[in-house]
């Protein structure tokens, strides 16, 4: 797992208290993990955080899960 | 139109002396002083180092984790006793039409850790505004009772009264009302409060209301006493489950008192100096007295606001004997934040309380800590002071009194078929 892939993990896990396990590629934030729209706008500003960088609304509107959201974050954080 | 009857079926407190109604009433008959030097911030640079905090409160263990980092301490707490009140009630919600089942609230301030956590985030940065989405929910003071509505599915009216340390005595009168109305069937009410961080102590120390006995905290609660020197912060809540009597009947729910008034008043004098002759405090028992359709000396005990500053109490005094004439020396008078500190929005239910098991047990709590007799007062008045007295109590007045000038006074009374 890269380290960008582990980082998101941890905040999911943080923020939605859900087990690592669940914490798949394909799991949807509001589907699988119990996300409603707050927390989803919480982990968005998590990950801006997280990797400094500014995620704009249209596009934290297209990572519904966390596999998009690693594939968003490898693409824009700069190594 | 006659009015429905309408009674207290359950009860829950998390307080500074006790975090179940049995630990509480068992602290409060026992003269337990719940005041200690603050633990949950750094008070090196504070005035007050002292408060009534809530111990070994676990709120992720309570609630989880995941839920209890989205809800302020105040809404915590507010959970935390309503708990312990729906289970003391024995009630079925799924049994029940939920749609006729209410929730009144009442907090003086709402989320304050919340907001001062998110406004000093944003101070420290660079303007940009990154607030966290739970910002607003987690702090606005009508959210305990939504969160009560929806861990319990409860569909009737849903509000929260905001009067400062009237505030639950405000939501008890509200509930009793529709109650009374056959507005509904039933309401989970009281009040909760969580003030003790840097804006709370830092902003009522800048106000000069609180007490800055920091060598002795455990007796700087002292109402009535010649040198007290403001009031103790205190944090927790109390949850009331009132109930229309048939409806409580019915279920074949356990009773501990019948609520039969409450007063409004307001003093019109100042935003937060108490009138000096306490003008709205008396108007405020005599409504109370009214509204139930009683006489002063009808009256056994009254749980008073008495917070333990210098001109409030003062004016508290002089306002019962303006409500009760003669019958002021018949009667026990107490004040529980001699204990419990003072619990603002949450004061009224947490006194509330106290007064009905005080109805129950035959027994007036003490105003702890008197050390000096204050000229000022007439000493035939009884202040039960330093320990619980035993007496037969039929009925209870419990006043609260906030700033703003906002008076509110309830009465319980032994329940009879």
């Amino acid at each position: 797992m890269s380290d960008i892939a582990s980082r998101v993990k941890a905040i999911i896990v943080e923020k939605l208290g859900v087990d690592e396990s669940e914490v798949t590629p394909e799991a949807s934030f509001t589907n699988d993990l119990g996300a409603d729209s707050l927390d989803t706008v919480e982990l968005i500003m998590e990950f801006e955080k997280e990797f400094n960088v500014a995620i704009p609304d249209d596009q934290a509107e297209t990572i519904g899960t966390v596999g998009q959201a690693v594939a968003y974050l490898e693409k824009n954080v700069k190594a | 139109m006659e009015f429905k009857r309408v009674v207290v079926t359950g009860l829950g407190a998390l307080t500074p002396i006790g975090n179940t109604v049995p630990e509480y009433w068992n602290s409060l008959i026992n003269g337990v002083s719940g005041a200690a030097f603050i633990k949950s911030f750094d008070v090196e640079k504070f005035k007050t180092k002292f408060a009534c905090e809530v111990k070994g409160f676990d709120a992720e263990g309570f609630l989880g984790r995941k839920e209890a980092r989205k809800l302020d301490p105040f809404v915590q707490y507010a959970l935390f006793s309503t708990e312990e009140a729906v289970k003391d009630a024995g009630v079925d919600f799924d049994k029940l039409d939920t749609s006729r089942i209410g929730v009144i609230w009442g907090s003086g301030i709402g989320g304050l850790k919340t907001f001062l956590d998110e406004v000093v985030n944003f101070a420290k940065g660079d303007g940009t505004p990154k607030f966290n989405p739970f910002f607003i929910p987690k702090m606005i003071a009508d959210i305990a009772p939504g969160h009560i509505s929806i861990k319990y599915g409860l569909r009737g009216p849903n509000f929260t009264t905001v009067s400062a340390c009237a505030s639950s005595n405000n939501s008890l009168i509200d509930a009793f009302n529709y109650l009374r109305l056959g507005k509904a069937n039933m309401f989970i009410t009281g009040g909760s409060e969580a003030i003790i961080n840097e804006a709370g102590i830092g902003g009522f120390n800048a106000m000069h209301a609180l007490s800055t006995r920091n060598d002795d905290p455990t007796t700087a609660s002292r109402p009535f006493d010649l040198d007290r020197d403001g009031f103790v912060a205190g944090e927790g809540a109390g949850t009331i489950i009132l109930e229309e009597l048939e409806h409580a009947l019915k279920r074949g729910a356990k009773i501990y008192a019948e609520m039969v008034g409450g007063g409004m008043s307001a003093d019109a004098y100042h935003m937060t100096a108490p009138h000096p002759d306490g003008l709205g405090a008396s108007l405020v028992m005599k409504a109370a007295l009214e509204d139930a359709g009683l006489q002063p000396s009808d009256i056994d005990y009254v749980n008073v606001h008495g917070t333990s500053t210098p001109i409030g109490d003062p004016q508290e005094v002089k306002a019962i004997t303006d409500a009760f004439g003669d019958h002021i020396y018949n009667i026990n008078i107490s004040s529980t934040k001699s204990m419990t500190g003072h619990l603002l929005g949450a004061a009224g239910a947490v006194e509330a309380i106290a007064s009905i098991l005080a109805l129950q047990h035959g027994i007036v709590p003490p105003t702890i800590n008197h050390f000096t007799d204050d000229p000022a007062f007439d000493p035939k008045i009884n202040f039960t002071f330093n320990t619980a007295q035993k007496r037969e109590i039929n009925i209870v007045q419990s006043n609260g009194f906030g700033f703003g000038g906002h008076n509110a006074s309830v009465i319980f009374k032994k329940y009879q078929q």
